[in-house]
C-alpha cells in the first residue's frame, strides 16, 4: 500500500456523487421556479398585448355581450385609492420611523411598535378591507374610494415604517454628530441632515408600498367594489361612492363567460403588471444610487 | 497627581473640566482628570489609544449626550458657569463650544452652505457672504473654492473636507473649538496644512485638540495634557497622568510614566 | 467674566452664536412629541383593529359559540352557519402550499448563498423570485384559471385514475380545486420563504464557514450538516411565516379553490377557505350575514396574528442568539 494519498479528483466516488446529485437538484429547483414568472409574463403579453391599444385608457368597462370597450375609469380609481392610501400611510409611517429610529430607538414603546409593525406586515390585506368596511363602510353607509383607500393604507403602513425605519438608522453616525456638534436641536438634525441623507432608502420603501398596494384586490372588494362610470363626474363627491380598480376588475371579468371580458381582464392585468414592476424597478435604482 | 501646572497663573481659563468619573454603562472609562483649557491657547491631549481622551473631549461640548450609556461625575465650568448643571440646554453648549471630528464629515450640500449652516442656525441677520468668506480664508480654504462655492462639499478631498468642516465650525466664531485627532485621517501635506492652521486660528480662538501623534502635540500645543489607562484595579480606566507647558512636558516629564510613553516604550 | 463671552480679541466679525430660539425649542418639543404620538398610534392602530373587527362578531360569537367552528353547513337562508370547512381548507391548502414553496425556497435560498454561480448571475436570479413576489395576486389567479388548471388537468386525471385509492386523488379535478390553488399559493410564498432563508444562510459567520471547509467536508456535507442545523432557526422562523402568508392569501384562493363548503382529504376536489369565504360573501351580505363574517375575519385575524407573532418570535430570538454564539 502507497502511504501517498490519491489527491486527484474521482467522480465515482460516492461523497461526489451525491455532491452531484443534491446540485442537480438545487439546479432544478431554481429552473423550475422561475418557469411561473416566465409563463406569467409571456401569457400577459401573448394575450394582454393582443388587446393593447388607446381604446383600454379611454372606454369605460363594456356590459355584458359588448365587444369593444377599455378600463380607463379602474386605472383612475386605482391611482386615487392608491394616492388616499399613501396620504394616510407615508406621513403616518415616516413619522413613526423617525420616533423608532432616532428618538427613542430603545423605549419600551419603541420595541412595541416595531413589533405591532412586523406583526402587521402579516396580517391577511382582507382583514384590512374587513376593518375599513367596519369602519367606514357601515359608518358612512357606502361603499366609496375613500373606505377602499383606507384599507390599502393599512397594507402601506408597516412597509413604510420598518424600511424608514432602516433608511434612518443607516445614515452614518458621523453625519448626525455633525450636525449635532454644530447645535442643532434633535428635529433640525433630522430634518436638514438625516432625512436627506436618508431619503432615497425611504422612497425606496414608499415605492414597494406603493406598488404592493396597487395590485391589491382583496380589500377593496367589499370597500370600494366596482364602478362601470368615471370618477369625478359628479365632483370630489365621489370620493363617496363606489369605485372601480384595476385589479377588481380582472377578478370580477375573470369569472365571466365572455371572451371580450376575459381578453381585457388580460389586458387589465398586463397593464397592473407593468405598473406594479415600472415601481419596483424605479424604487431598486433609486435604492441602488444611494450606495 | 493630575496638578495642575501652576507657572499658568496667569492665564485666564475659559473651560475648566473637572471629571470625577466618566462612565459607559457600568464600565468606568475616565476617572479624576483636572484639565483647565485657557484662552488662546491651543491645548493638547495626548496618551496611548483608549484611555479616555475622545471621552473627556466630547463631554466638554455634551456630543457624549447623543451616548445612552454615558453617564458624567464632575463639573465642566465655561467661564464659570457649569455645564452639567441640571438646567443647561445641551444645544446651547454645542453652539458655544464647536467641535471638529476624526473623520472628516462636511454636509451633503454646497460648499457655502455647509459653511453658512451654524449661521443659519443661529438665525444670523448679517451678510452671511462676509462670514463665509471669512471662515473659508480663516480655515485657508479660500483661494482653492472661491470658484466653486455651490459644489458639494463631499466632492472635495479628503484635507479639503476637514478644512471646510473647520470653516463651518468658525463660521459663528464660537470662543472654543475642539478638535478630535482632525488630522489623522488625512496625508501627510494636508496634515501639515491643517497644523499651520490651528496655530494661526490660536490667535482669535481657544483650541483643544486631541492627538495621537506626539510630535504634532509638540508641533501645535501650548498646554499638554498626558492621558494613560490604569489597568491596576481590573478595568481599564483612563486618567490624567500630568499636565503642563508642551516643551515642559516633553523636555522634562515629572511622572516616569509620561517619560516612558513619550520615549516610545509604550503606545 | 461671563460679560466677556462675545467681545474676545478678534479682528473680525463678532461672535455669532446664539442659543436656539424659544420657536426652535418649542418646535423641537412639539415634533418630538409627535413622532412619540405616532409610535404609540401603531400600537393603538393593532389595538383598534383587533377591538373593532371583535366587537362587531360578538354578537354573532354569543349566538354561536363554539359550534360555528365545529359545524359544516352554511346556510344564510335557514341561518346556519359553520366553518369547520373553511378551517380545514385554510389550514390543508397552507401546508401543502408550505410543503411545495418550503422546500424550493429553501433550495433557492441555499442555491443563491452557497456560492454556486457566479456573482451577477445570482444578482439575476435574485431580482426574478423577487419580481415573482411583486406579481399581484389576482393575475396569478388569473393564470391559475387559464394557464394552471388545463395544463395539470391531465396529470390529476391519471393521478385519479392509476391512483384513486389514495384518499388524495379520491375524486376528479373538474375545475377549480384544491390542488390548483396550492400549488399558485406556493408559487406566492416562495419569495418570502427564500428571501429569509437567505438572510439566514447569510447571516453564518465566516468562521463557521471555514472550519466546515477545513475539515474537508464537500460542499453539500457542509450545507447539510454544518450551515443547514445552523441557520435552522431562521429558516423555521421563515417558514412559519410563509406558512402565515399563505393562511391569509385571498384572491387566488377565491379564484381558484372552488368554493365548496365541503371536508376533504383529496387534492383535485373544490374546497373553500376562510379569507376566500369573506372574498365572496361580504360584498352582498346582508346585516345580519356581516356579523357572522365578522366572526369568521375574527378566527382568521386570531389564527395568522398567532403565526406571525409566532415567526417573528424565532426570527428575533435565533438572530440574537446567531450573533451571541
Ligand atoms: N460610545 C461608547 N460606548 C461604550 N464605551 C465607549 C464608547 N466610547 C468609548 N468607549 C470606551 O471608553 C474608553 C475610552 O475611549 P476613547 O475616549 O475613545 O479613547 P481615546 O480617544 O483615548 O482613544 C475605551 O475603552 C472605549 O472602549
Ligand atoms: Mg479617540
Amino acid at each position: 500500500m502507497s502511504a501517498s494519498p490519491d489527491f486527484s479528483r474521482n467522480f465515482t466516488d460516492p461523497r461526489a456523487l451525491k455532491s452531484f446529485i443534491l446540485s442537480t437538484i438545487t439546479v432544478g429547483c431554481a429552473i423550475l421556479a422561475c418557469i411561473p414568472l416566465f409563463s406569467v409574463l409571456a401569457m400577459l403579453i401573448l394575450r394582454g398585448g393582443r388587446r393593447f391599444s388607446l381604446e383600454l385608457f379611454t372606454s369605460l368597462p363594456p356590459t355584458a355581450f359588448d365587444s369593444g370597450g377599455g378600463f380607463g375609469n379602474a386605472i383612475v380609481g386605482t391611482v386615487v385609492m392608491v394616492g388616499i392610501a399613501s396620504l394616510i400611510a407615508v406621513p403616518f409611517g415616516i413619522i413613526g420611523a423617525i420616533y423608532l429610529a432616532e428618538f427613542g430607538p430603545h423605549t419600551r414603546i419603541a420595541t412595541v411598535a416595531r413589533f405591532c409593525a412586523k406583526t402587521m406586515t402579516g396580517i391577511p390585506s382582507i382583514l384590512a378591507g374587513v376593518f375599513a368596511y367596519s369602519v367606514v363602510v357601515m359608518v358612512t353607509g357606502t361603499y366609496s374610494a375613500v373606505a377602499g383607500g383606507i384599507a390599502l393604507s393599512l397594507l402601506m403602513l408597516p412597509t413604510v415604517m420598518l424600511t424608514a425605519e432602516e433608511a434612518i438608522q443607516m445614515v452614518p453616525a458621523i453625519m448626525r454628530e455633525a450636525a449635532v456638534g454644530m447645535g442643532c436641536t434633535p428635529t433640525q438634525a433630522m430634518w436638514k441632515v438625516v432625512l436627506p441623507k436618508a431619503m432615497p432608502g425611504i422612497i425606496t420603501g414608499v415605492m414597494l408600498a406603493i406598488a404592493r398596494a396597487a395590485g391589491e384586490t382583496a380589500p377593496l372588494l367589499f370597500t370600494a367594489l366596482f364602478s362601470d362610470y368615471w370618477m369625478f363626474q359628479g365632483g370630489a363627491g365621489d370620493l363617496m361612492e363606489p369605485t372601480a380598480s384595476l385589479a377588481v376588475l380582472i377578478y370580477n371579468f375573470s369569472g365571466m363567460p365572455f371572451e371580450n371580458q376575459i381578453q381585457l381582464a388580460w389586458a387589465a392585468s398586463l397593464v397592473l403588471v407593468l405598473m406594479v414592476f415600472t415601481l419596483n424597478i424605479l424604487s431598486r435604482l433609486i435604492g441602488q444610487r444611494k450606495k | 497627581m493630575s496638578t495642575p501646572q501652576s507657572a499658568a497663573t496667569t492665564d485666564e481659563v475659559v473651560i475648566d473640566c473637572r471629571v470625577n468619573k466618566i462612565f459607559y454603562g457600568n464600565f468606568l472609562a475616565v476617572r479624576d482628570s483636572h484639565v483647565p483649557i485657557l484662552k488662546n491657547k491651543i491645548t493638547g491631549f495626548i496618551g496611548p489609544s483608549g484611555c479616555g481622551k475622545s471621552t473627556v473631549l466630547k463631554s466638554i461640548n455634551r456630543m457624549n449626550d447623543l451616548v445612552r450609556s454615558f453617564r458624567f461625575e464632575g463639573e465642566i465650568r465655561f467661564e464659570g458657569q457649569d455645564l452639567y448643571a441640571k438646567n443647561v440646554d445641551p444645544v446651547t453648549v454645542r453652539r458655544y463650544i464647536g467641535m471638529v471630528f476624526q473623520q472628516p464629515n462636511p454636509f451633503s450640500m454646497s460648499i457655502y452652505e455647509n459653511v453658512a449652516f451654524g449661521l443659519r442656525l443661529a438665525r444670523y441677520k448679517g451678510d452671511y457672504d462676509a462670514r463665509v468668506e471669512e471662515a473659508l480664508k480663516g480655515a485657508a480654504l479660500w483661494d482653492e473654492v472661491k470658484d466653486k462655492l455651490k459644489n458639494n462639499g463631499m466632492s472635495l478631498s479628503g484635507g479639503q473636507q476637514q478644512r471646510l468642516c473647520i470653516a463651518r465650525a468658525i463660521a459663528t466664531r464660537p470662543p472654543v473649538i475642539l478638535m478630535d485627532e482632525p488630522a489623522s485621517a488625512l496625508d501627510p501635506i494636508a496634515t501639515r496644512q491643517i497644523e499651520e492652521l490651528m496655530v494661526e486660528l490660536k490667535k482669535d480662538y481657544t483650541v483643544a485638540i486631541v492627538t495621537h501623534n506626539m510630535q504634532q502635540a509638540l508641533r501645535v500645543a501650548d498646554k499638554t495634557a498626558f492621558f494613560a489607562v490604569d489597568i491596576s484595579r481590573g478595568g481599564r480606566t483612563g486618567y490624567l497622568v500630568e499636565m503642563g507647558d508642551t516643551r515642559e512636558l516633553f523636555e522634562n516629564p515629572r511622572e516616569a510614566l509620561t517619560r516612558e510613553y513619550l520615549s516610545g516604550e509604550f503606545s | 467674566m461671563a460679560a466677556r463671552k462675545t467681545d474676545q480679541a478678534q479682528p473680525g466679525s463678532t461672535s455669532a452664536c446664539r442659543p436656539p430660539t424659544t420657536l426652535d425649542t418649542l418646535v423641537d418639543r412639539t415634533f418630538r412629541g409627535l413622532t412619540l404620538c405616532f409610535a404609540w398610534l401603531t400600537l393603538l392602530l393593532i389595538i383598534y383593529i383587533f377591538w373593532r373587527i371583535g366587537g362587531t362578531a360578538i354578537p354573532a360569537m354569543h349566538k354561536f359559540g363554539i359550534s360555528f367552528l365545529t359545524s359544516t353547513d352554511w346556510d344564510p337562508g335557514q341561518g346556519r352557519f359553520g366553518i369547520l370547512p373553511e378551517i380545514w381548507g385554510t389550514l390543508y391548502s397552507s401546508l401543502l402550499a408550505l410543503f411545495g414553496g418550503g422546500i424550493f425556497g429553501v433550495a433557492i435560498a441555499v442555491f443563491l448563498t452557497q456560492d454556486f454561480l457566479p456573482h451577477n448571475v445570482t444578482v439575476v436570479l435574485k431580482s426574478i423570485i423577487e419580481l415573482l413576489a411583486a406579481i399581484p395576486s389576482v393575475v396569478y389567479g388569473l393564470w391559475g384559471i387559464f394557464v394552471l388548471i388545463p395544463l395539470i388537468r391531465p396529470l390529476a386525471d391519471w393521478l385519479h385514475l392509476h391512483l384513486g385509492w389514495l384518499p388524495f386523488f379520491s375524486t376528479s379535478l373538474s375545475g377549480p380545486g384544491l390542488f390548483p390553488a396550492a400549488l399558485v399559493l406556493s408559487i406566492m410564498i416562495l419569495p418570502t420563504v427564500a428571501a429569509i432563508s437567505q438572510d439566514a444562510l447569510a447571516a453564518i459567520p465566516a468562521k463557521i464557514r471555514e472550519a466546515a471547509f477545513g475539515m474537508g467536508a464537500t460542499r453539500w456535507e457542509s450545507i447539510l450538516r454544518v450551515f443547514l442545523p445552523t441557520a435552522s432557526g431562521g429558516i423555521f422562523g421563515a417558514l412559519v411565516l410563509g406558512f402565515g402568508r399563505a393562511l391569509g392569501e385571498t384572491m387566488a384562493l377565491a379564484m381558484l379553490v372552488g368554493n365548496s363548503n365541503q371536508l376533504t382529504l383529496s387534492l383535485f376536489s373544490p374546497a373553500n377557505t376562510l379569507a376566500a369565504l369573506l372574498a365572496l360573501n361580504f360584498p352582498e351580505a346582508s346585516d345580519y350575514e356581516v356579523r357572522v363574517l365578522m366572526y369568521a375575519a375574527v378566527v382568521l385575524l386570531v389564527i395568522t396574528f398567532l403565526v406571525n407573532v409566532a415567526g417573528q418570535l424565532i426570527i428575533t430570538a435565533t438572530l440574537r442568539t446567531g450573533g451571541s454564539k
